[in-house]
C-alpha cells in the first residue's frame, strides 16, 4: 500500500510539474473551465429569474440549490483532476495496443490505468465550489447541524467513489468494445442527470427513471445525498439515503474491480 | 480544325465533370467506411446525444410547476421541449466537429502545405469534405432522430405554412454553410499562434452560450444592459450566433413570422457573405506569412 501512495504521489508531482511548465496554457485551461462554470451558474440565475423553486414543494429555492451546485462542483472537481484524464486516455491505449506495456509492468493495472494523469487545472472550479458553497450555507434559514457537517465530506468520497466505479466500468466497456470515442461523451450523458435535484424526475417517465438512476447505476445519489444532509433536517429518510449512499460507493468500488478484471480477461492484444 | 479542338474541349469538360463526380464519390464512400467501421460507438454516440433532453424536459417540467406559469418568454413548457429539439436538429447542420481543429493542426504540423502547391482550393476542398461528412451523418443519424422526433410529437404545435417550412430549410442550410465558415476562419488562427485548442474552447463555450443551445434568446429581453432600450436580447442578436441554434428553431416553432422572418433570412445571408469574405481574407493574410520546410 505505501509503494502505491508513492507511486501516486510520484505521478501527482510529475504531472504538476508538467503542468507549471506551461503555465500560460494552464492558466488558461483555468480560465475556460471556469467559464464553463460562469455560464452554468448564469443559466440557473435566469432559471430562478421565472421561479422560486426547482419543484414545487420540493425545497430547492435559490441557496440550497446553490449549495447543490457547489456540491456537484466539488465532486466533478475531484473527479476530473484525478481520473478522467487517465481514463480518457484509455480508448487510444486500447485501439493501439499501448495497453500491453501497462499490463506487463509490476503494478495493479486498474491503478496505473485510471491514476496515471492529473489535471490540476480542473481543481478550480472545485475552489469556486467552495466558494459558492460558503456563500449559500451562509444564507440558509437554518445552519446545518454539526452532525451534517461531520457527514458532509464523507458522503463527498462517497460521491466520488461511486462516479469511479461509473469511470471503471466504462474503461471495462472501452475494452470490450475496443473502441469507445463515445466514453466521455457517454460521462457526460449520463452525469448530466445528477447535475439536477432528484425531485425533479416525477411523473409516469420520471418516476422510473429516478429509481434506476437510485439504485441501479446511483448516479443520483452522487450529489443529491450530500448537498440534502447540509441543505435539509435529517429526517428518517435522509438517513436511509445516507445508508444507502455508503452502501452504493462500497458496491460501486467492489462490483467495478470484478467487471475491469474480466474484461482484462478477455482483452486481444491489438499491437504486433 | 476548330470543330477539333471544340470536340477536345468539351472531351475535357466532360471528363472533368466525371473526374470531379468520382472524386466526390470516393469521398463519400470514404466517409461511410470510416464511420461504419466502428459503428456501434457511432450509434451509441448517435443516441446518447439525446440524453441531456431528458433532462431539460424534467428540469422546465420542475420549473413551470414550480412557478404556476403557463408560459416563460412567450414559450409554454411544450414549447420549450420542442425547442430543445429543433435546436438539436439545427445543430446538426451548423456544428462542425474537429473543422477548427483540423486546420490548426494542418497549420502546425505542415500538412496544410501541400494544398499551398496544389492546384487545389483548400477551402474549397475543406467545404466538399464537410458536406461528404455530414451527409454520411445524416444517412446514418436519421434513424434516431426521425424516432426521437416521432416519440416527442406531443410536444409541437400543428405543422407550420409550406412558406414557413421553406424558410426553415433555408435557413438550416444557410446555418450549415455560417457554421462551416465561422469555425473555418477561427481554425486559421493557427497560421498566428501555434496551439489554439483554448482559444476554440472558449469560442465553443460563447458559442454555446449565445447561439441559443442553452435556452431560447427571447428569455434574455427582459435583462437590462445598462442602455435605454436596449435588453441583453437585442445585444445576443447583434451577432451571428443566433442562426446556427435559436432562429431555425424559433421560425419552425413560429416564434418569427412575416417581415421579421424575410428580416433574420437576409441577416443570415449577409453574415454567411462577411464570413466567407472574413475566412478568404485571413486564408490569404496567413499563407503569405506561412514557411513551411522539408518534405
Amino acid at each position: 500500500m505505501r509503494r502505491y501512495i508513492k507511486i501516486f504521489s510520484t505521478f501527482a508531482r510529475a504531472c504538476l510539474v508538467r503542468d507549471m511548465t506551461f503555465r500560460v496554457n494552464f492558466l488558461l485551461e483555468c480560465l475556460t473551465s471556469l467559464g464553463w462554470m460562469s455560464m452554468n451558474l448564469a443559466f440557473y440565475l435566469l432559471i430562478f429569474s421565472f421561479t422560486p423553486e426547482i419543484g414545487r414543494g420540493s425545497g430547492w429555492s435559490r441557496e440550497p440549490f446553490f449549495a447543490f451546485v457547489a456540491t456537484g462542483l466539488i465532486i466533478n472537481a475531484i473527479v476530473q483532476t484525478l481520473f478522467m484524464p487517465s481514463a480518457s486516455e484509455l480508448t487510444e491505449m486500447v485501439r493501439t495496443g499501448g495497453l500491453d506495456s501497462v499490463l506487463v509492468r509490476p503494478l495493479d493495472a486498474q491503478f496505473l490505468l485510471s491514476m496515471h494523469r492529473f489535471d490540476f487545472s480542473s481543481m478550480a472550479n472545485g475552489l469556486v465550489g467552495l466558494g459558492l458553497l460558503i456563500w449559500a450555507v451562509l444564507r440558509f434559514p437554518v445552519a446545518p447541524p454539526l452532525i451534517a457537517w461531520l457527514l458532509y465530506p464523507l458522503l463527498i468520497v462517497c460521491g466520488v467513489a461511486i462516479l469511479y466505479g461509473l469511470i471503471i466500468m466504462l474503461a471495462a466497456a472501452t475494452i470490450l468494445m475496443g473502441r469507445n470515442q463515445s466514453l466521455y461523451d457517454f460521462w457526460f450523458y449520463i452525469t448530466n442527470f445528477s447535475r439536477y435535484p432528484a425531485e425533479i424526475y416525477a411523473g409516469p417517465w420520471g418516476d422510473p427513471l429516478r429509481t434506476v438512476c437510485t439504485f441501479v447505476i446511483p448516479i443520483l445519489l452522487v450529489v443529491n445525498v450530500p448537498a440534502g444532509t447540509l441543505a435539509r433536517p435529517l429526517s428518517g429518510e435522509a438517513w436511509g439515503m445516507v445508508v444507502l449512499t455508503f452502501a452504493a460507493a462500497g458496491i460501486s468500488i467492489g462490483l467495478s474491480r470484478i467487471v475491469f478484471q474480466a474484461a482484462l480477461a478477455r482483452y486481444r492484444s491489438a499491437s504486433s | 480544325m476548330s470543330t477539333t479542338a471544340n470536340s477536345e474541349r468539351s472531351l475535357q469538360a466532360s471528363h472533368g465533370w466525371f473526374s470531379g463526380v468520382r472524386s466526390w464519390w470516393r469521398m463519400l464512400v470514404i466517409c461511410l467506411e470510416e464511420r461504419l467501421a466502428y459503428r456501434t460507438d457511432f450509434a451509441l454516440g448517435t443516441v446518447m446525444r439525446f440524453l441531456p433532453i431528458v433532462t431539460q424536459v424534467f428540469l422546465w417540467t420542475a420549473v413551470f410547476a414550480a412557478s404556476s406559469r403557463t408560459d416563460i418568454a412567450g414559450y409554454s413548457r411544450d414549447n420549450i421541449v420542442a425547442y430543445y429539439l429543433l435546436t438539436m436538429v439545427t445543430r446538426a447542420f451548423s456544428s462542425m466537429p474537429s473543422l477548427a481543429g483540423g486546420i490548426s493542426r494542418s497549420i502546425r504540423d505542415g500538412s496544410v502545405k501541400k494544398y499551398l502547391i496544389q492546384p487545389v482550393d483548400y477551402i474549397g476542398f475543406l467545404l466538399a469534405s464537410r458536406i461528404a461528412h455530414k451527409l454520411v451523418y445524416y444517412i446514418v443519424a436519421i434513424l434516431p432522430f426521425a424516432a426521437v422526433l416521432f416519440f416527442c410529437r406531443g410536444y409541437f404545435p400543428p405543422a407550420p405554412d409550406g412558406l414557413t417550412i421553406a424558410a426553415y430549410i433555408l435557413s438550416l442550410l444557410l446555418s450549415f454553410l455560417l457554421g462551416f465558415f465561422l469555425e473555418a476562419t477561427l481554425g486559421m488562427i493557427g497560421f498566428w499562434f501555434l496551439e489554439v485548442s483554448s482559444i476554440i474552447f472558449a469560442y465553443m463555450l460563447f458559442q454555446y452560450l449565445l447561439s441559443g443551445h442553452m435556452f431560447p434568446i427571447d428569455m434574455l429581453a427582459d435583462i437590462p444592459t445598462g442602455l435605454t432600450g436596449v435588453s441583453l436580447a437585442d445585444i445576443v442578436r447583434l451577432l451571428p450566433f443566433e442562426y446556427t441554434a435559436y432562429f431555425p428553431a424559433a421560425v419552425w416553432l413560429g416564434k418569427i413570422t412575416g417581415w421579421e422572418l424575410v428580416r433574420g433570412i437576409l441577416i443570415e445571408i449577409v453574415w454567411l457573405v462577411i464570413m466567407i469574405g472574413v475566412c478568404r481574407f485571413v486564408w490569404w493574410r496567413g499563407t503569405k506569412r506561412y514557411s513551411g520546410f522539408g518534405g
